[in-house]
């Protein structure tokens, strides 16, 4: 939203957070957090474990009853109209479990009796890979199979909302990718996303936009990319040569730094600087092999606006 | 109503899937009856040093079926359905189902229909084993023993929600439950006749809520009518153990 008009965001709006306070006895989980996810949007909580991530959509869902603010989700208090909300939202819980004995379609076919316009749930068992694993237990389902399971159940009820918790806690790397196209095949139906995260690549990846949250409070809230281009903009540029004097490279304005570890240079800049020391070293007859760029991750902006990184 | 009906249903086989809890609750009390109707009969006896009747005057095998019944109901109550609602909640079971908006009467609901499909099982296993083999009668009064056998699983039901609401934990409910069980087993008329118990049994027996169950379900059985003192305390269980799961249950 660049061009931010304030009356359509209110409009469209399906979730919306003005300052949300929720203690445990001492223990303060969400110090003071406002934001707002508009309809469509895949909007992400991203920090690490104990930020107050989950005790906040626990309010949203009105699972826990929060100190103070003002919360509404779909137009609805979640507190006082926690019924007709819980109808219309789908969630994926952290910390939740179904009987042991438990058949993945017993399990399905009873959520999917709650409300009348449920989603066919042989097709959410398919689009989830669980149907050869229609006749099996819960206890005999990997964790991989059960978080898919828990998603399968969080959709259901065809959610306008769905609340994804850490959904891809426990999956390997090529069951993670299949689950971001689905998160994305979820948006495509405009179905609005909210995505508890504490991995970098996924916010990156699957969010429009990111509020980071650090002990109980939302440090920074934008698009990945907005956020690093504001928080991180720093692009390295890492080649190898044996020349000694490279006291020109610094000279480029876009140029930062430039740090020597052995034959391996690190040039850190900003803007087209990419582009200017690649010109600049043939310039200069060096032409390596492994000139390559980093670019900023979302990892750097955690790192930048917390102090630590978000598995400390 | 259709998720009362499809959660029911997925109990009920839940159950059937828990070997141990089937054996438990309706096969231990066949076994009791197989030891007490091979020792006792099915005769009425005097007892040789007080020259009174044992066994209300009534053959032990009569005597004991309506017994055998309630304690088919009793395990349930204190039992399996504590111990089953305390783990929905330990383990986040009930979070999931309150997450996506199952009402608890619904889970509670399911439970009392559980129980009832179990104790009819239960009691359709005992009459059909005790009849052929050990020549037991049939009830006397079916109807009032039908009134008593719903009253007596709800009652039961009631309390084993109420245990499963303020109990903390799994192996609480566990221990309670199993100590509450046996206790009530031996002394509240489903182990030695209450003739030969003293003073002291008598009292223990009379503070718990199978003594009543049985008493309920025992008299038109045998043909003495309608307790209706039994069948007010029984109700009064019932409503106590209702008031207070309202009061006291808590999702998480």
């Amino acid at each position: 939203m660049k061009h931010s008009d304030d009356t359509i965001d209110e409009m469209t709006a399906v979730i919306e957070v003005e300052h949300l306070r929720k203690t445990y006895g001492t223990t303060v989980a969400v110090a003071d957090v406002s934001f707002h996810v508009n309809e469509g949007e895949i909007f992400g909580l991203l920090g690490p474990n104990g930020a107050g991530k989950t005790t906040a959509v626990e309010c949203l869902q009105g699972l826990r009853r929060p100190d103070s603010g003002n919360l509404r989700v779909l137009g609805l208090d979640p507190q006082t109209e926690a019924t007709t909300l819980r109808r219309r939202i789908g969630s994926q819980l952290q910390e939740s479990a179904l009987p042991d004995r438990i058949r993945v379609w017993e399990a399905l076919d009873l959520f999917a009796s709650v409300t009348p316009n449920s989603s066919d749930w042989q097709l959410l068992m398919e689009q989830w890979g669980l149907t050869d694993k229609r006749k099996a237990s819960f206890s005999s389902l990997s964790g991989g199979q059960r978080q898919r399971l828990f998603v399968a159940l969080a959709l259901v009820n065809n959610p306008e909302v769905v609340f994804l918790d850490e959904m891809t806690t426990g999956l390997d790397p090529a069951a993670r990718h299949v689950a971001w196209e689905l998160v994305r095949a979820i948006r495509e139906r405009g179905t609005t996303v909210l995505l508890v995260t504490h991995f970098m690549d996924e916010a990156e990846q699957l969010c429009d936009r990111v509020a980071v949250v650090d002990k109980g409070e939302i440090v920074a809230l934008d698009s990945p990319q907005g956020l690093i281009a504001t928080h991180a903009s720093e692009i390295r540029v890492i080649f190898s040569t044996d020349r000694t004097d490279l006291s020109w490279l610094e000279k480029i304005p876009q140029v930062h730094q430039v740090e020597r570890l052995g034959p391996r240079v690190e040039v850190e800049g900003s803007g087209p600087v990419l582009a200017l020391v690649a010109t600049a070293l043939v310039e200069h007859g060096i032409t390596p092999t492994d000139l390559r760029i980093e670019q900023p991750t979302l990892e750097d902006v955690f790192l930048r606006l917390t102090g630590h990184g978000v598995h400390d | 109503m259709r998720t009362l009906a499809k959660l029911t249903w997925v109990e009920i086989k839940l159950f059937i899937r828990e070997p141990i809890t089937v054996v438990f609750t309706i096969v231990l009390p066949l076994i009791f009856l197989f030891v007490m109707a091979g020792v006792f009969g099915n005769t009425p006896e005097i007892d040789p040093e007080t020259g009174k009747e044992i066994f209300r005057g009534v053959g032990a095998t009569d005597y004991y079926i309506p017994a055998y019944i309630g304690l088919v109901i009793a395990s349930i109550g204190v039992v399996s359905l504590p111990v089953h609602l305390t783990a929905y909640r330990e383990r986040g079971v009930l979070r999931r189902l309150r997450a996506s908006s199952i009402p608890v009467w619904t889970v509670f609901g399911s439970q009392v229909v559980v129980s009832f499909a179990i104790s009819i099982l239960g009691t359709i296993l005992l009459i059909a084993t005790a009849i052929p083999a050990y020549d037991a009668a049939l009830p006397e009064s079916p109807v009032l023993v039908l009134a008593a056998f719903v009253l007596s699983v709800l009652s039961f039901s009631a309390l084993g929600v109420l245990l499963g609401a303020i109990l903390p934990t799994t192996r609480a409910a566990q221990g309670l439950g199993l100590i509450l069980f046996f206790v009530m087993m031996i002394l509240s008329g489903a182990g030695p006749p209450r003739e030969v118990m003293t003073e002291a049994m008598h009292w223990i027996s009379d503070a718990t809520p199978l003594r009543y169950v049985i008493l309920m379900l025992q008299d038109p059985w045998l043909g003495f009518g309608w307790n209706v003192q039994a069948s007010l305390v029984v109700l009064g269980i019932m409503a106590m153990a209702v008031l207070l799961s309202a009061r006291f249950f808590r999702w998480e």
